[in-house]
């Protein structure tokens, strides 16, 4: 059942990368993170999701070709694999539905 | 590549740690590593320009300690552990090989561990044995104190491991929540007498809570009511054996003196390892029945003298909690003394037997320096034999390593090599573990001999833990030694020596070589002048001229009895001059005194005293400036009526302008008595050298108990004087053996601490300086073999024999001389600045000493040098050079 989930720092990071498209390594996730959320997000911990996340299939990655920068060491790239997709899809369905059960004033009233 | 980094470093911008590259590199598993060093190089990279090269490197630090987790972490390498064993075989092969092929280098080795381990060995058990005192008691973490400060305002404070008894008694009073508190008192004792049997005895007066609070556990009698009685007396086994035999003593009569006492409880022996000694306990209650009424301040707050108290906290209380409760009441208390302070605090009963000295301890202290000077002497050796094993391991590297770049070329890994020759160190060490283990038990009974009071204090038994120490011990030798060298072999590229052995380069570590060989000389020379200069201070001491003379005097311990009736008997052999009586002998450490007022009776100050009779001044050929000895000789204290002082005293209270002759018939208070001054004399050596000379008078010595005979012996058959002398002791004293030294002896005694240490120091300078010979020797004979080839071309080509022995000794008497222009200033800055100065009166040091510890040590060696080297140049060029 775990192996399955997502959590939500993990949708984050899955979302991320497609956002990406072709320039997905782990710092340019962290500063996309960033920008987006606005909250610090430690290397550390995005590296341990990434990991978690092709463990469970979600992602794929490959290394790119060497260049200077870096001190020569090549960046690992990570592009989201089907089953990311369809999990991705499969937890915005839940929200718009959970979202379309919630009566508009219902809301606009507690804000 | 590292000669790429090496050179590219100096234009590029700060890199990161180097040591946290390895770490990440090594711990890393690899399929991710590539990528991780590269985002933190990335970062890294940003934090240079956002926040400084330092807060960069510190974070990259961070990093890479934070990204140690499970995910990242290389799985062990179990094959690589599983050649490791299948190899080992192979590795014991070539390495008893080795060993035998080289019979010198594996025995100075293994003698060299050997003997260094020996050392190691002592100091284990003696610090073992040091740390296990006390540990018999089942609530040892639990039990404290009660330790002393005593400040007058004339002298520094005293610190006390003794106490009052009202402190126990407040205590138990007033501070609720303890387990249990004892209070102990010494001086206990005397000879014991059973029906026909008198035994002389000694212990403490210990109340009824003592077998609460201590684990001592009773094979007889209640342990709750044994010390409960007033006369009620415990006995240990062996005591109980004495004075009974096999009969059980329980219940039985025990006459101390002109008292009976019952035997209430029969307990097992007390272990060595305690810090509390003795033969027979008597209950508290009988103390308070025999001194109260003789001593109005018997339970006096400043009566600290003679009182032990011991508590056991309850399991979580903090001592804090009890000493807050005694500060408030040694408040209270203080304000009723006058002139004095008294202030209590808790020790935990492991500082008891190693901690801060304290003065009236009831048992062996042990300070804790002591015990880090000798791990440090051990370690010093210890290291100095691991040179040696580095320094001919790695000289000898040149042999072993076609062995090496085969083991490379079939697939060993350079963990293997570094794992071989690390496996082949600690098996050397091993084995020289048991040879050492046998120069240990040789050793430890030199130990135990060199002194009573180390007898006493410690058993240096072989346990079992201890042997696990031994056996950590010869490991952590192993390792230290082997470490160098098997990083050394690791790094060894097999084709490079495979193609051509001389590519190896084994003299780049030279400097490393010589470095230690320096080290090695220089301690050893520290040590040799150590030991010298002590041992002048200490024959500098025996020989001094004291102000009075020591020959022929023999002192002989009165023990209580009476002095008078034994100096007429003895007074009548033939062969004994005369004698005199005297409370205490001078010069030897033992000091009494007491206050001194002259005119003006706000001023008093503190004179050292001793009582003598009319025969001392002669007998002793102390030198009266002025006046004349004693003239009157009364029987009774109160009668006492004069006085003779030292210059000190005339100084001291400016008696008539300093001028002894004007002193004399001036009167001074003493004990409340007024004593005229009847002689001056010269100054002279009341206390020992390392006290300056202080103001000291001679008092009559009249009814008191105790003290000294004094006996002048003059004959020429000695042996048959002191069995004449020892023939009339038995006469008056048949319980107590007769203890007679003569005076000569006993400043000997008086000094035996530096004779301890000496031996000591010494011993270990004879180790370091055969340490360092065989290394060296070693050294020497790997230079003259490898240079074999080159000295015979020499020689064929016209050089003298001298000039190659020059040639080849040169850069090593260079080493010799480096390390003695190190060691012996250092060596005699050290002495004169930190270690005479604690002497009033010492020598200073001699250029003798200098030199004939130069010579000790240098000798051999430059002999060595010589002869090693002259063999090499007279070895016959052609039979050396036609094998090639």
């Amino acid at each position: 059942m775990k192996g399955t989930n997502l959590g939500e720092f993990e949708e984050l990071v899955l979302l991320t990368i497609a956002a990406l498209i072709n320039d997905a390594y782990s710092v340019a996730i962290c500063d996309e993170l960033e920008k987006h959320t606005g909250r610090a997000a430690k290397l550390g911990v995005v590296h341990a999701v990434l990991n978690r996340l092709e463990e469970k299939g979600f992602v794929k990655s490959h290394l790119g070709d060497a260049t200077s920068a870096r001190g020569g060491k090549r960046k690992r790239y990570y592009e989201v694999t089907h089953a990311g997709k369809v999990v991705l899809i499969k937890a915005k369905e839940v929200r718009e539905s959970l979202w379309n059960s919630i009566p508009g004033f219902n809301l606009e009233g507690s804000l | 590549m590292r000669s790429f980094n090496t050179k590219s470093k100096k234009t590029e911008p700060p890199q990161p740690p180097r040591w946290a590259q390895r770490l990440l590199a090594w711990y890393c598993r690899p399929s991710i590593l590539e990528d991780l060093q590269g985002d933190l190089n990335e970062y890294f990279e940003r934090n240079l320009t956002m926040k400084g090269p330092r807060k960069a490197r510190w974070i990259y630090c961070l990093d890479v300690l934070k990204f140690f987790r499970p995910y990242t972490i290389r799985k062990p390498d179990f094959i690589n552990l599983f050649i490791h064993w299948i190899m080992l075989g192979s590795y014991l092969k070539t390495s008893r090989r080795s060993l035998v092929r080289n019979k010198l280098f594996s025995f100075i080795n293994i003698v060299g561990l050997a003997v260094s381990m020996s050392v190691g060995l002592l100091v284990i058990s003696f610090v073992a044995d040091i740390l296990a005192y006390d540990d018999f008691h089942e609530k040892r973490d639990r039990i404290y104190r009660v330790i002393t400060t005593f400040k007058t305002p004339e002298q520094p404070p005293v610190d006390l491991a003794s106490t009052s008894v009202k402190v126990g008694q407040r205590i138990r009073k007033s501070v609720p929540g303890i387990d249990a508190l004892t209070i102990l008192r010494n001086g206990f004792g005397g000879d014991a007498t059973v029906g026909e049997t008198t035994v002389p005895l000694g212990g403490h007066w210990a109340d009824a809570s003592f077998f609460k609070v201590f684990t001592f556990p009773l094979l007889e009698g209640n342990p709750a009511t044994a010390l409960k009685d007033p006369y009620s007396l415990v006995l240990t086994e062996k005591t109980a054996k004495k004075l009974f035999g096999d009969v059980d003593p329980l219940g039985k009569t025990v006459r101390l003196d002109t008292l009976n006492y019952t035997v209430t409880g029969l307990m097992k022996d007390v272990p060595k390892l305690s810090h509390i000694q003795f033969e027979a306990l008597a209950s508290f209650s009988t103390a308070e029945a025999q001194f109260t009424r003789k001593d109005p301040n018997f339970y006096g707050w400043d009566n600290i003298w003679q009182n032990y108290v011991y508590m056991v906290l309850p399991v979580q209380t903090k001592p804090e909690s009890v000493l807050q409760a005694l500060n408030t009441f040694t408040k209270q208390e203080n304000s009723g003394l006058v002139n004095r302070t008294v202030s209590v605090s808790l020790q935990p009963l492991k500082e008891a037997s190693l901690g801060p000295k304290l003065h009236n301890a009831i048992g062996p202290t042990m300070v804790p320096i002591v015990i880090w000077v000798l791990s440090g002497l051990a370690l010093v050796i210890i290291l100095s034999a691991c040179f040696n094993y580095t320094n001919l391991s790695i000289a000898r590297s040149l042999r072993r390593s076609r062995e090496v770049g085969v083991r490379k070329i079939i697939g060993a890994l350079k963990s293997h090599v570094l794992g071989q020759f690390m496996a082949e160190s600690v098996i050397i060490a091993l084995m020289a573990l048991i040879v050492s283990f046998g120069l240990f038990l040789f050793l430890r009974t030199q130990f135990l001999a060199l002194d009573p009071f180390i007898n006493n204090l410690v058993s240096l038994e072989v346990s079992g833990w201890v042997i696990l120490y031994y056996i950590l011990l010869a490991i952590l030798v192993g390792l230290l030694a082997g470490f160098l060298p098997a990083l050394f072999f690791s790094r060894i590229k097999p084709i490079q020596v495979l193609r051509d052995v001389s590519a190896l380069k084994v003299f780049r570590r030279v400097t490393l070589r010589k470095t230690l060989i320096i080290i090695q000389y220089g301690l050893s020379l520290i040590f040799i002048t150590t030991t010298l200069i002590g041992y002048a201070q200490y024959r500098s001491f025996l020989t001094f001229d004291l102000g009075f003379t020591t020959d022929n005097i023999l002192n002989i311990n009165l023990k209580g009895n009476k002095g008078a009736v034994l100096a007429n008997e003895l007074s009548q052999i033939p062969g004994v001059v005369e004698v005199s009586k005297s409370q205490l002998i001078t010069s030897l450490g033992s000091m009494g005194g007491t206050t001194m007022k002259y005119k003006d009776s706000q001023d008093s100050a503190l004179v050292w005293h001793n009582m003598v009779d009319e025969h001392y001044l002669p007998i002793h050929k102390h030198k009266l400036l002025a006046g004349t000895n004693f003239t009157r000789h009364p029987k009774k204290g109160e009668e006492e009526s004069e006085v003779i002082v030292n210059e000190q005293v005339i100084r001291r209270f400016n008696i008539a302008k300093r001028n002894p002759q004007k002193a004399l018939g001036e009167q001074v208070v003493v004990d409340k008595k007024k004593l005229t001054i009847v002689g001056v004399l010269k100054d002279f050596h009341y206390g020992t050298m390392e006290k300056q000379i202080e103001p000291v008078m001679f008092r009559y010595f009249t009814d008191q108990l105790g003290g000294y005979l004094n006996v002048k012996v003059a004959t020429t058959d000695l042996p048959a004087t002191m069995a004449n002398i020892e023939e009339v002791w038995r006469k008056l004293d048949k319980i107590h053996p007769m203890e007679a030294k003569f005076y000569d002896d006993q400043i000997e005694e008086a000094y035996q601490q530096f004779a301890i240490m000496i031996k000591v120091i010494g011993f270990v300078a004879f180790l370091a300086i055969c340490i360092a010979f065989l290394g060296l020797l070693g050294m020497v004979v790997f230079m003259t073999e490898t240079r074999l080839k080159e000295i015979s071309i020499r020689k064929v080509l016209g050089a003298s024999e001298g000039g190659l022995v020059y040639l080849l000794s040169k850069s090593f008497l260079n080493l010799l001389l480096l390390a003695a222009f190190v060691a012996l200033p250092a060596t005699c800055l050290f002495f004169d600045q930190v270690v005479l100065v604690n002497f009033a009166y010492h020598q200073p040091i001699r250029v003798n000493e200098l030199v004939i510890s130069v010579l000790v040590v240098m000798l051999p060696a430059f002999l060595m040098i010589v002869s090693q080297t002259l063999n090499a140049a007279r070895k016959n060029p052609a039979k050396v050079l036609k094998s090639d």
